[in-house]
């Protein structure tokens, strides 16, 4: 429970801001253009997702190679990597299957509360069905 | 055929010889641009809606995680979310591990915000009132799928997709390589299933 500055939040609020501006104007919070990249009719995403994780590589190597430790948090700044097991394939092919279906991804579908498109919120909620299903599902066979 | 040709000109020998003429056979005729220079021909075919919105969206969606990340040192995705914020209403120890208590505030923050900016767009362009024409039951069972898997794999679009690839990460690599692949071989699916949207 580390307690956060108030620009800690600020900056939060910064960075989901921006986010959300960019998932709303590169159309990526309006499924049916994600759903046509997946039918390989519009390529537009791998565009966005390459162009995203190529500013957040700059920033990630220049943070680890030049600077030690973020000026907010104290915490040493770090690749986002995690271990390759059993659970990143059965995952990666489930959320394939349920992307495929939808063509909401999490972040997307809060942009497109943003948009208005209400009809999301029934997306969303399915979202953190399955999150908790996932957890109640792991705890038992704990 | 001829009134067409009348219109755009008739297609000029480039076109006429190249591979991808057979292609245009079938999508109709290249733009004039398109029959000149053979990488508009292929941006025509692969990004019939252009990629201005797509490059400047994906910066921007960058931009908004570096900003996170290099104050905090954070790489913050967008499904973690899903299972910190059961936190507040769940007993199961699994939701209520000390780093998703410690970080349910932030990430509540971060979503309302995400969807705020998006707001702000589409105010200020004047573009609401879009609601999505895909079914209510693709809605629900792909959101429940979705949430299982970010989870089950350990983040989503933007935790693998962009924070992930942008680390250089091999597990994020294998993960969006499957989940790219298995979303593309299901969306083809459905649409020969004849679902639409």
């Amino acid at each position: 429970m580390a307690d956060r500055s108030p620009l800690f939040y600020a900056v939060i609020v910064a960075g989901g801001l921006i986010e959300g501006v960019g998932l709303a104007y590169s159309r990526m919070a309006r499924p049916e253009v994600v759903l046509d990249f997946l039918q390989l009719q519009d390529l537009g995403l791998l565009l966005v997702m390459v162009g995203a994780a190529v500013v957040v590589g700059v920033a990630t190597v220049v943070a680890v190679g030049v600077l030690r430790e973020a000026p907010l948090t104290g915490r040493a700044y770090a690749r986002r990597v995690k271990d390759l097991d059993r659970n990143v394939l059965a995952g990666g092919v489930v959320f394939g299957v349920g992307w495929g279906l939808c063509g909401i991804c999490p972040g997307a579908a809060y942009a497109s509360v943003g948009v208005g498109n209400w009809p999301i919120l029934v997306g969303i909620g399915a979202m953190f069905l399955g999150a908790y299903a996932q957890g109640f599902v792991r705890a038992r066979l704990a | 055929m001829t009134s067409l040709h009348a219109l755009t000109g008739p297609p000029s020998p480039l076109a006429s010889t190249w591979p991808l003429a057979a292609l245009h056979a079938l999508t109709g005729p290249p733009s004039p641009l398109a029959s000149t220079w053979p990488l508009a021909a292929l941006g025509a075919t692969w990004f019939p809606n252009g990629v201005t919105h797509y490059l400047v969206g994906g910066l921007l969606v960058g931009l908004g995680v570096a900003v996170i990340y290099l104050a905090t040192g954070i790489h913050a995705g967008n499904s973690t979310v899903l299972e910190t914020t059961l936190s507040y209403v769940s007993d199961l120890p699994r939701f209520r591990r000390a780093a998703y208590v410690a970080s349910r505030d932030w990430r509540v923050l971060l979503t309302l915000a995400t969807v705020a900016g998006a707001a702000l767009y589409t105010l200020a362009t004047g573009s609401g009132g879009w609601t999505t024409a895909v079914q209510p039951w693709r809605l629900a069972v792909g959101g429940f799928l979705v949430g299982v898997g970010t989870r089950l794999g350990k983040g989503c679009t933007m935790g693998h997709g962009v924070c992930g690839l942008g680390s250089g990460s091999r597990t994020s690599m294998v993960n969006v390589a499957l989940f790219v692949g298995v979303a593309i071989a299901v969306a083809l699916a459905v649409a020969a299933a004849g679902v639409s949207p």
